[in-house]
């Protein structure tokens, strides 16, 4: 079915298409970075910053291209049509998405607050939060890239 | 799920490696713009060898499952124009990639030596060596080159 879509897919779904991918592809990068520098930090105040700060500023902003592109070309291909079967592959997107987005809120939140309290000389603990979400969030970002790419039944 | 739908699926996943990569080196190039001790640079060695691994992943994982696609695939040919366009982006991409690691790693054979020796203080050759201009127009290279890959996968010019 796949190589069907693949083959046939009309030009206009392209550019929605390449954002949405561009946008996740960063998104697992920036959640890739930012496990790796929480993770290899071992308390170095400047790596950890700069791992909170990466899901920040290069996470959020792609996480938001991620969302708006996948809208955009879900809502082009007709997926929100009346009568249009609901596709597995499509709902694995969406968990992965808005509740993956909700945990990635959390992440930031928990990771903001750690930033801060290593200001005040206090624990790491927030950011070790940070770190345990963002390796979760990548595990359901394989999923989801390999249900978006495979499009299972 | 097919067989190829499953290879296509690992083809894909690998490029989100490779780009994945490629962003892990975009924060280091940044970090290290301002890391004039060797214990600073060397401390980033751990985050470059999951770059680095991601890259590797990437690189060979879409580059054997994107040629083993196109012979299984229907509708698509090896010798298809944006087939061999991204076969010779793959091309570049990985020998810039190369030059952008050899850059880098110039700053943390530095850092070691210096390491090695007892210095431990701010010392402006390996700031020099870690701000490499070079380095950075290797990686803005690359990262052109790679989203033209994924240009040419998305509009498939030809096809």
């Amino acid at each position: 079915m796949s190589t069907v879509l693949a083959v046939s897919r009309p030009t206009e779904w392209n550019f929605p298409l390449f954002l949405h991918v561009l946008g996740a592809m960063v998104l697992v990068g920036s959640t890739l970075t930012c496990a790796s520098l929480l993770g290899f930090a071992h308390g170095d105040v400047r790596l950890l910053r700069l791992g909170y700060w990466t899901l920040l500023l290069v996470g959020l902003p792609a996480f938001i291209l991620t969302r708006l592109a996948g809208e955009w070309l879900a809502d082009r291909e007709g997926w929100y049509d009346e009568g249009v079967p609901d596709q597995v592959w499509l709902g694995i997107g969406f968990i992965v998405t808005d509740l993956g987005g909700l945990l990635f809120l959390i992440g930031l939140i928990a990771g903001g607050i750690g930033v801060r309290r290593l200001r005040r000389g206090k624990g790491t603990r927030l950011l070790t939060t940070t770190m345990a979400i963002s390796v979760v969030l990548l595990a359901a970002y394989v999923v989801a890239v390999w249900a978006m790419a495979g499009k299972p039944d | 799920m097919s067989f190829d739908d499953w290879i296509l699926a690992l083809h894909v996943l690998s490029a989100f490696a490779f780009v994945a990569g490629m962003v892990i080196f975009w924060v280091l190039i940044v970090a290290v713009r301002r890391t004039d001790t060797p214990e600073g640079t060397i401390r980033m060695e751990p985050i470059v060898k999951v770059g680095n691994a991601a890259v590797g992943i990437g690189a060979g994982g879409t580059i054997v499952l994107g040629i083993w696609l196109a012979f299984s695939y229907g509708g698509y040919d090896i010798w298809d124009g944006w087939i061999i366009a991204a076969i010779v982006l793959w091309a570049i991409a990985a020998a810039v990639g190369q030059r952008t690691g050899n850059a880098y790693m110039q700053g943390m054979n530095k850092a070691q030596e210096l390491q090695a020796a007892g210095q431990t203080g701010p010392n402006a050759e390996l700031l020099a060596l870690n701000r490499t201009q070079n380095g950075v127009l290797l990686h803005g290279l690359a990262t052109v080159v790679v989203v033209l890959i994924l240009i040419d996968m998305i509009w498939k010019p030809g096809a």
